[in-house]
């Protein structure tokens, strides 16, 4: 919205701040001037205003010049019209029938009109220089004289030629099947709910938005109807929104206009027509319905007490603080009536412009407003409880811990995906909840899975020749049905590439299924459990996710709860998106693994003794996995046998000396220690014989 | 690389110790591969042989001054393959007699413990300096990084904020991202046919067109509702903040994403009052920029308080004497806040009758934590923080 000083300055003639302070004394209290340009001398400055939408008042100049009058306690000019004595007649007949939808309707007769260039009166001048500085086009008298009252008090008005109307004109809602051309031309049919005014035998304007093409002024017209009414909000924005209009009216009426401006509205835009001739006939006529009256002009007094001002304010810079004489002055200012009822209290009446105060805390903001934001001081409120965390705050700072800490950048997606890429990854297929208004089909459906996600930003790392990527992602994933949708936090991780070149003295390392499965044991391992363990299903059973190589794919069980899978995407997915390296990828059911305690250090006592190590070079037939192994060494009930563990293992796929077809090699490394004294060489003999025996259980021997 | 780090890396090379030339720090071993083709197992025999190992090993172990040294002297007898021990008690285990066997292994491992005695001893000893000399590194090689993580830009700030919240009792509250509309904008007293609730703001789960308003589901637009489940669930006094993911059905560009985050705050008590807000706020915004950095406020308009204000700070990029990113203005806007409006007090007051607007009160700040983090890190793409872009990411590590 736009505002000249100059037009301001004709409300405020004891003003005396420059245009500059002026702007940013309206802005700290709310009144926002986004822009002033200097429109050379004697034209003072064009405000560009950014006023929020429950100052509508404030939208006309009008509005911005009781601001300032405020701001400064400078007196406000009056607005009054003083009209020629009108001419007998009756005035036009108005009926209101929608009275929940109109609360005031006026109506002036002119007779003998000239429609044209605006005249050479007073008011047409003072117009003509106050467009030419907004660049507001002209176009005729009248249409002139309904965006002179509306620019300058905010009002909107309307004139319809006189000859074209046939009976009295009746607020009423539309008929069904009844139509409309309206003045943009367009042929509107209309729905039994659009709030119109009509003549005794058809529809005139869309009340409040848009006036009818048949009805409308033109140069031929020589009588005049002038309407300024009050519509009510809900009624104007249905009307509106059904027929996709928004309008400078219906702005207005949709954020509640003035009840009381319609007779001066109405008195402007008939001063300035009568200034290119013609006469008034008839008094106006001023329909009004007391119902909208009580609830809009004529509300409720408010009691407005000042230690309420206080309580919710606080403490000013200057010591005075908030007084009731500052109490008053801001509020008269601004149109309120003020009574003492009893001490430091008031009775408040409302101005019928400001619909938006109802309420004793609507004043303590005016009075706070008008005051000075920046006027109030900086003070803290003691407190003397205690912070609470989050139950999940610790798991979810583990996790982000570990896996910074495994080399691994976090990052974070989109929360939604296609339904193409939830029916893929989602752990259960039919509970992907679809969005009313997607941003677009890639983003149909609330992401099932963190895995869509990933998988773009590893494509996307990959497209950008970024070879070596290590990502996580912990974020909400959601199921359910559109009646209602869980969310539960997941973690996906992601990676490819190599551990980068890190220095010169280390080459780079190419990362692989199992530096994915040991971030995930790392990740496990945070948390308390008494069983961990990793497996797989044949590729027909169907259990792995499809977005998981068959082969090269894992579920984690935690105290035999699934929380999660991991493995190499599978590579048809990976080449759909022209990913040639191979991808690793795992989604861990984080809300599963909150469920587990979070590991707590446990100290075991250290023993001084000299452990003893001893490499078993084996050979396992093909079928021998190491989690078998792994087991059956738990189970030689050594107390001294404190670790073991894989040192190379080796599938060559060809044939190797010593070993049968399929047959592999693997290095244990066993590590035998005792708490209370140094182990002999008998003691280790057994225990060896012990682990072989262990190995020959799963079908290994050591090797010759 | 430009010419003043060429003269730096000048400069640092004077402080690389050159050696002067390698000097012997060992003598020749003795040639005893004439042992390897002995005959003759007899006791004596094998006396005088091993005293011949045993005598050479101690001479060779007197000259050893490096850990170069020591290492080859370690090889040349213990080594796995070409060790003397290893070759020798193959050769011998071959081609001696069975009874000559027994007392070889034994023998052997005498030897054994003598050179790693020898060993020890040598070591225990430590290098001449000249050995140190020749061990000499190239310091200005870049060092052998380990890589870590980055915490990310987004996660940083809200963990930030909520450390500085944490420091003036505010504990953290979260909510979920799918709301109802009652959470999301009835009970933050948003109108019915606010525009706000339009499609073409908020993103909606599909199929809610049939349900009563206050039940519709869709994607919270703010961190707001948490402070009304905060509140249901809690009686005053409250003090939390909010970190989360909301959305908006906005077109992307370089300041505007369908998903950003929000840092909401909530605090209610007796006597909370609107100078409060601007200390608590006044003091967030100088612990997360720097102690310089100034606040004003100004009234604005949010539908759950009242009264409500935009916060600006002096910009921090030219400290307030304007430039273009503060648009020569020399403050920047950076969030929005106000009273609790009392009609947000009654619907809390409905599962809580201690929220009583006549006896308590309370103000709520929100800001976005994507423009914060742009502001101190300098990013200029919004986009970026959404694409997982490892070059990107690799500058928070
Ligand atoms: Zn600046």
């Amino acid at each position: 919205m736009k505002i000249l000083t100059k037009w301001l300055r004709q409300y405020l003639p004891t003003l005396t701040v420059d245009d500059a302070t002026l702007a940013e004394d309206l802005t700290l209290r709310g009144i926002a001037v986004e822009g002033v340009f200097d429109l050379g001398a004697g034209n003072g400055s064009l405000f560009e205003m950014d006023i929020t939408t429950n100052r509508v008042d404030a939208m006309n100049h009008y509005g911005v010049a009781r601001e300032a009058a405020t701001i400064y306690g400078l007196p406000l000019a009056p607005l009054g019209f003083p009209l020629p004595e009108a001419k007998d007649g009756a005035g036009f007949p108005v009926e209101i029938e929608a009275t929940d939808a109109c609360g005031r309707f006026t109506a002036r007769v002119l007779r003998g009109v000239t429609i044209g260039p605006a005249g050479a009166g007073m008011l047409s001048s003072q117009m003509a220089g106050l467009f030419r500085l907004l660049e507001q086009k002209q176009i005729s008298n009248a249409v002139d004289a309904s965006n002179y009252a509306w620019l300058a008090m905010g009002q909107p008005t309307h004139t319809f030629d006189l000859d074209k109307l046939v009976g009295g004109i009746v607020v009423r809602r539309a008929r069904k099947g009844e139509t409309l051309k309206t003045l943009d031309g367009v042929e509107r049919v209309l729905d039994p709910e659009d709030l119109i005014v009509a003549d005794h035998v058809k529809p005139l304007a869309l009340a409040g938005v848009m006036g009818g093409w048949e009805s409308m002024i033109t140069q031929e017209t020589r009588n005049v109807l002038v309407e300024a009414a009050w519509f009510d909000p809900v009624a104007v924005r249905r009307t509106a929104r059904r027929h996709g209009l928004h309008t400078d009216a219906s702005h207005r009426f949709e954020r509640g206009a003035d009840f009381n401006a319609g007779p001066l509205a109405s008195a402007l835009v008939v001063s300035i027509i009568l200034e290119s001739g013609g006469e008034i006939e008839g008094e106006l006529v001023d329909v009004q319905v007391a119902a909208q009256q009580a609830r809009t002009a004529a509300r409720q007094p408010v009691l407005l007490a000042l230690k309420q001002v206080q309580r919710i304010l606080g403490t000013t810079l200057e010591a005075e603080g908030i007084t009731a004489a500052a109490v008053e002055g801001i509020l008269s200012s601004l149109g309120c009536g003020l009574s003492a009822d009893g001490e430091g209290q008031w009775q408040v009446t409302l101005p019928s412009w400001r619909l938006d105060l109802d309420r004793e805390i609507d004043l303590i903001e005016e009075v706070a407003r008008v005051y000075g934001y920046n006027r109030f001081a900086n003070t803290l409120p003691a407190f003397a409880g205690a912070v609470r965390h989050l139950p999940h705050a610790e798991a979810d700072g583990v996790l982000r811990a570990t896996l910074r800490a495994a080399g691994f950048h976090e990052a974070i997606s989109s929360t939604f995906c296609s339904a193409a890429d939830a029916g893929l990854c989602a752990p259960q297929p039919g509970l992907v909840v679809p969005l009313g208004n997607p941003l677009s089909e890639e983003a149909g459906v609330m992401r099932a899975s963190l895995v869509p996600g990933m998988v773009t930003m590893v494509a996307g790392n990959l497209n950008r020749d970024v070879a070596d990527v290590r990502l996580f992602e912990l974020g909400a994933v959601f199921s359910g049905s559109t009646e209602k949708v869980e969310e539960r936090p997941a973690l996906a991780i992601g990676l490819t590439g190599s551990v980068g070149q890190v220095g010169p003295h280390q080459a780079p390392r190419v990362l692989d299924f199992y530096d994915l499965k040991g971030v995930v044991e790392q990740i496990v391992a945070r948390f308390q459990a008494k069983s961990v363990y990793f497996d797989t299903f044949p590729a027909e059973a169907g259990i792995t996710p499809q977005w998981l190589h068959p082969y090269r794919s894992a579920r984690v069980v935690v105290d035999g709860s699934t929380v999660g899978w991991l493995g190499q995407l599978h590579p048809r997915l990976a080449a759909e998106r022209k990913m040639k390296a191979p991808v690793y990828m795992a989604e861990l059911y984080a809300e599963r693994l909150y469920r587990q305690a979070l590991a707590r250090p446990a100290v075991r006592e250290l023993s001084r003794f000299q452990p003893v190590r001893r490499d078993f070079s084996l050979v396992l037939p093909p079928a021998a996995h190491w989690a078998q192994l792994d087991e059956v060494l738990g189970q030689t009930g050594i107390p001294e046998l404190i670790d073991w563990r894989v040192r190379e293992v080796a599938r060559e796929g060809k044939a190797v000396a010593g070993l049968a077809a399929g047959e592999y090699s693997l290095l244990l490394g066993a590590t035998f220690q005792a708490t209370d004294r140094t182990l002999r060489d008998e003691e280790l003999q057994a225990y060896s014989a012990a682990v072989l025996q262990a190995v020959s259980q799963v079908g290994g021997r050591l090797r010759a | 690389m430009g010419s003043s780090d060429v003269a730096a890396n000048r400069s640092l090379l004077r402080w690389v110790h050159k050696p002067a030339g390698r000097k012997t720090t060992s003598i020749p071993s003795r040639d005893l591969s004439f042992l390897l083709r002995m005959m003759n197992f007899d006791e004596q025999t094998l006396d005088a042989s091993f005293a011949a190992l045993e005598d050479e090993a101690r001479r060779a172990a007197a000259w050893l001054a490096s850990p170069e040294a020591v290492e080859n002297f370690r090889l040349e007898w213990l080594g796995r393959k070409q060790g003397r021990l290893k070759q020798l008690g193959d050769a011998w285990l071959k081609t001696a007699p069975l009874e000559a066997k027994k007392t070889l292994g034994q023998r052997f491992n005498a030897l054994k413990t003598l050179v790693e005695g020898l060993l020890e001893d040598a070591a225990g000893a430590g290098p001449s300096n000249e050995a140190l000399a020749a061990e000499a590194l190239d310091i200005t090689l870049p060092g052998t990084r380990r890589l870590t993580g980055a915490e990310h830009p987004i996660t940083r700030t809200m963990n930030e904020l909520i450390g500085i919240f944490a420091g003036l009792g505010y504990s953290v509250g979260v909510g979920p991202e799918v709301e109802t509309d009652f959470y999301n904008f009835e009970s933050m007293n948003f109108p019915p046919g606010h525009p706000a609730r339009d499609t073409q703001d908020t993103l909606v789960i599909a199929g809610q067109e049939r349900r009563p308003l206050r039940d519709r589901l869709l994607l919270r637009t703010h961190t707001s509702p948490v402070q009304m489940r905060t509140m249901e669930q809690m009686a005053p006094p409250i003090r939390i903040v909010i970190p989360g993911k909301v959305h908006r059905n906005d077109a992307a560009d370089a300041t505007h994403s369908p998903v950003f985050h929000q840092v909401e705050g909530l605090c209610v008590d007796r006597n909370i009052t609107f100078s409060d807000l601007k200390g608590t706020l006044d003091h967030a915004m100088k612990a997360l920029f720097g102690s310089a950095v100034k606040t004003r406020f100004f009234p604005s308009f949010f539908p759950f308080t009242e009264p409500s204000a935009d916060v600006q700070i002096s910009c921090i990029f030219c400290a307030g004497k304007g430039c273009r990113k503060c648009k020569q203005s020399g403050w920047i806007e950076l969030l929005g806040c106000g009273m609790v409006d009392p009609a947000v007090f009654a619907f809390a007051a409905e599962k809580q009758p201690a929220y009583d607007p006549k006896e308590i009160s309370g103000f709520a700040f929100g800001m976005g934590v994507e423009r914060i983090a742009m502001m101190k890190y300098g990013v200029s793409d919004i986009g970026q923080f959404y694409q997982g872009d490892v070059r990107f990411l690799d500058q928070f590590a």
